[in-house]
């Protein structure tokens, strides 16, 4: 077992709890929503999100004995359950993202601390720093054809793709879980600028914001 | 635009992702205290500055994230090739005429002129080699 101090940052009371997106909620009005808009926008706000660093093959171990999930083996992939909650991507050759249910992050990081033992590893808990987007409709992949340099269509970006590149002028985690959505992984600090920039891209098509 | 192959993310990428850093395969002294100004101020800030082929590092900045090497050419911007980080160069500027002409196409090294094109004279290259 590792010498490591932890500590659940999660508050008991979600009460109060503000999102990245909430500063730009504040601001800004809710688009009233079309008929048939070409793309929606919703927040899965106040997930776990963990920074697996180390080894793929001892991370592999613990992550499938705990999360019952295979590492992702190639680069910008990521696996996750069949119910979709539990996700783990390939963000560098020593580093994936852990995305969870919101309350089992500091959980998931005491298991996975016990199971690694004494492998060089490390585990942060980023769920403050980011939130994720999804990102639905017809128009997706042409509001995104606008917004990233990669390149996203299907037979570059299939279902199970995940990459971090660049998005408008800001860092941001695109990933395709399913056929008909996507998600970005936004930091905090990017979290408008990505909202607002978004908004403005799908204006054309039609957009509505689903608010938690 | 350069194109960029990340030998760690295993695909082609913008270059808007990636950032130079620099000329690669630096050698630290290896024991830095017993080193000469010359040995220890030569290691911190004099580079090679080469018309030609030239190994540098680059950072996948938005991406991976991880630092790895490219052969590249600093007069034409052709990139010869990129490689992980502890490996080797397949491509030099010893070899990259050889390379070139075996391929039987413009080589920057030896002057010929167009795709496919044969020297009027051997000796034009080799002169252009020494
Ligand atoms: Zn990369």
């Amino acid at each position: 077992m590792s010498n490591i101090k932890e500590f659940d940052c999660r508050p008991v009371s979600q009460e109060g709890a503000e999102s990245p997106m909430a500063w730009t909620h504040q601001h800004h009005e809710s688009r009233p929503a079309g008929q048939n808009p070409g793309v929606r926008i919703a927040e899965k706000a106040f997930l776990g999100h963990l920074i697996l660093r180390g080894g793929a093959i001892v991370l592999d171990e613990a992550v499938r004995d705990i999360l019952g999930i295979a590492l992702p083996g190639r680069p910008n992939t990521m696996t996750q359950n069949d119910a979709g909650t539990h996700s783990v991507q390939w963000l560098g050759p020593d580093e994936w993202l852990v995305i969870v249910p919101g309350g089992e992050e500091a959980e998931l990081e005491t298991k996975l601390r016990k199971a690694l033992g004494d492998a060089h590893f490390s585990i942060v808990n980023v769920s403050g720093g980011q939130t994720v987007l999804t990102l639905s409709g017809a128009n997706v992949r042409e509001v995104l054809m606008k917004s990233v340099v990669y390149d996203v269509h299907p037979s570059a970006f299939p279902v199970g793709k995940g990459v971090t590149t660049v998005f408008a002028k800001a860092t941001t985690i695109i990933r395709r879980p399913a056929e008909d959505h996507w998600e970005l992984v936004v930091r905090r600090s990017f979290a408008d600028y990505t909202y607002r920039w978004l908004l403005d891209a799908a204006a054309e098509y039609g957009v509505t914001q689903e608010r938690a | 635009m350069f194109h960029i192959y990340c030998p760690y993310c295993d695909e082609y990428r913008e270059e808007e992702e990636f950032h130079p850093s620099g000329q690669a395969h630096l050698r630290r002294p290896a024991d830095p205290a017993n080193s000469t100004d010359d040995e220890w101020g030569g290691y911190l800030f004099f580079r090679d500055n080469e018309r030609g082929v030239h190994h540098e590092m680059w950072l996948h900045a938005v991406g991976c994230r991880k630092f790895f090497n490219m052969t590249r050419n600093s007069a034409t911007y052709e990139i010869y090739e990129t490689y992980k980080m502890g490996e080797r160069p397949s491509v030099t500027a010893e070899n990259v005429g050889d390379l070139k002409r075996q391929s039987g196409v413009q080589a920057e090294t030896s002057g010929w002129q167009t795709v496919g094109a044969r020297p009027e004279s051997e000796s034009l290259n080799e002169e252009e080699q020494a």
